[in-house]
């Protein structure tokens, strides 16, 4: 109970240690550089121990939670030894991460308006709702067969570096090609798409799969799938601008 | 009681955002694998510890941490704050506008929550070899320099796709090298780079980038005011690669160096 007690303790203050920077920064550049009061500081003080409370909470469940049943499924799709349900797994994985992630509505929509206020699209609600649900779909899609080319890459050993390098050439070449208004869309849409959940759970299959094979080593084949997830939705956006032109 | 409604309204939302993400692996559990995971209970415990945790984190941010930083990014881009003149740009009247990119963006990345999972599997993996705090610190090193630069880029107006551009050749240039002396860290500094944007810093630096695109003469948010979280993803990439660079160097200057102390005693 007393080392339940003090473990707690410990996560609680390795929090206030994570937090205590942007607090630091937001109070300097409020007092000291636009030299104004601090509002609402009794607000600000609940909102930061709800902040705190959070992550410890997060931090507690991650090594429970999602870290073990990546792990797990990792071990159960390599001993089922069936490659078509493993890649069908990563794919629904990324597709469905992605398709209801809020981040991403959030810059599908402004993009639409963009390329509306652009001229691209028309500029009535139906059309801006559609290109925003295309734009949509396809990231999700291109998460999807991110990471099913990065479980696919694990299984095979390939090198992580030569893929990437290869792709980023692919985004320099299409940036030349696909209409300007979409090119900051499309190099933001690999950020938004790898939330706080989704993130440990991919990390944990892959790390559980280079771990099972033999001859993989899980630092060097484990890790890499963010990476995908990261770089394939700036392809396909690239390429939707160019087909929606 | 605002509170309690705000945690509730936002607690829906993240049960809605885990959804999928349960159903998915429910599904392929059942269906597929058909067979009970060893400890379950743990697991949907941890889950539920997941969900609380990331509904309080994001309620308290927004409570005390989002409004103001938001204010802030408007009144730090204020020409009138910064003594401009509304009609010529000169970006050397930006300073402050930089260091709060520089510094909002390391301080947002140490609070996120996805690059502490990353940085702590990286850290069982490698045996302890690879600290949770140094590539935590390292990444946001790469974050802060990153929205700087863009803050800089969005002042002057320059192309996007010419800054990531060349990112990406300084990268390919890392990699080369990087493969030969520390290749065992490239998958991971390459990770490292789409972890960073997420929860935190998203929000503060989309703002950022939208006050200063719109405060700007001459730039127009829907165009200028994106490509700050492009920025925030390349640069942990080439700081992750040059620390792994880094160490080796300083590994390999320190075994030359004893190996001449012994070259010499004998």
């Amino acid at each position: 109970m007393f080392a339940g007690i003090l473990s707690l303790l410990r996560l609680i203050l390795g929090s206030l240690r994570d937090l205590a920077p942007i607090v630091l920064v937001i109070f300097f550049f409020q007092v000291f550089v636009l030299q104004q009061p601090f509002p609402h500081l009794e607000r600000v003080i609940v909102g930061i121990l709800l902040v705190m409370l959070g992550l410890t909470l997060f931090i507690q469940g991650l090594e429970m939670g999602l870290f073990p049943i990546g792990e797990a499924m990792a071990h159960a799709f390599a001993r089922k030894g069936s490659l078509f349900w493993l890649l069908a797994f990563a794919f629904c994985l990324g597709f469905g991460t992605t398709a209801a992630e809020p981040a991403l509505i959030a810059v599908a929509a402004e993009a639409a308006k963009a390329m509306a206020e652009a001229g691209m699209v028309a500029s009535d609600e139906a059309a801006r709702e559609a290109y925003a649900l295309g734009l949509r779909m396809t990231v999700a899609v291109s998460v999807g067969a991110s990471l099913v080319l990065g479980v696919f890459r694990i299984l095979k050993g390939w090198p992580v570096h030569l893929l990437i390098i290869g792709g980023y050439i692919i985004v320099v070449i299409l940036t030349f090609l696909a209409p300007p208004e979409i090119i900051g869309v499309a190099y933001d849409s690999g950020g938004v798409t790898t939330s706080t959940v989704t993130v440990p759970l991919v990390t944990a299959l892959g790390v559980g799969l280079a771990s099972t094979i033999r001859g993989r080593n899980p630092l060097t084949d484990g890790f890499g799938l963010i990476a995908f997830a990261s770089m394939f939705p700036m392809i396909f956006v690239l390429l939707y601008g160019m087909a929606m032109r | 009681m605002n509170l309690l409604f705000h945690i509730s309204d936002v607690g829906l939302a993240t049960m809605l955002d885990v959804l999928p993400i349960v159903a998915v692996l429910a599904f392929f559990q059942i269906a597929v694998i058909r067979r009970k995971p060893a400890s379950l209970r743990r697991i949907v415990t941890g889950f539920l510890y997941v969900l609380l945790g990331l509904t309080l984190f994001l309620v308290g941010l927004q409570e005390a941490l989002f409004p103001i930083g938001e204010i802030m990014a408007t009144q730090l881009t204020d020409p009138v704050f910064l003594g401009v003149e509304a009609i010529t740009v000169d970006w050397r009247d930006y300073g402050w506008v930089y260091a709060f990119a520089f510094a909002i963006g390391f301080a947002t990345t140490i609070a996120e929550p996805s690059l502490i999972a990353v940085a702590v599997k990286a850290n069982q993996v490698s045996g302890g070899a690879i600290s949770v705090w140094g590539l935590r610190l390292t990444v946001a090193l790469g974050v802060a320099v990153g929205v700087s630069l863009g803050t800089f880029r969005i002042v002057t107006g320059t192309p996007l796709h010419w800054y990531i551009i060349a990112g990406y050749a300084a990268l390919i240039l890392q990699t080369w090298r990087a493969v030969r002396v520390a290749g065992s860290i490239v998958p991971l500094a390459y990770d490292s780079g789409g972890v960073t944007t997420s929860t935190v810093t998203v929000p503060l630096v989309t703002a950022l980038g939208l006050g200063l695109a719109s405060t700007i003469p001459g730039r127009s948010p829907v165009i200028d005011g994106f490509g700050l979280i492009a920025f925030a993803s390349l640069f942990p990439m080439i700081s992750v690669l040059g620390y792994a660079e880094l160490s080796a160097w300083k590994a390999k200057r320190l075994k030359q160096r004893a190996r001449d102390n012994n070259g010499s005693e004998q």
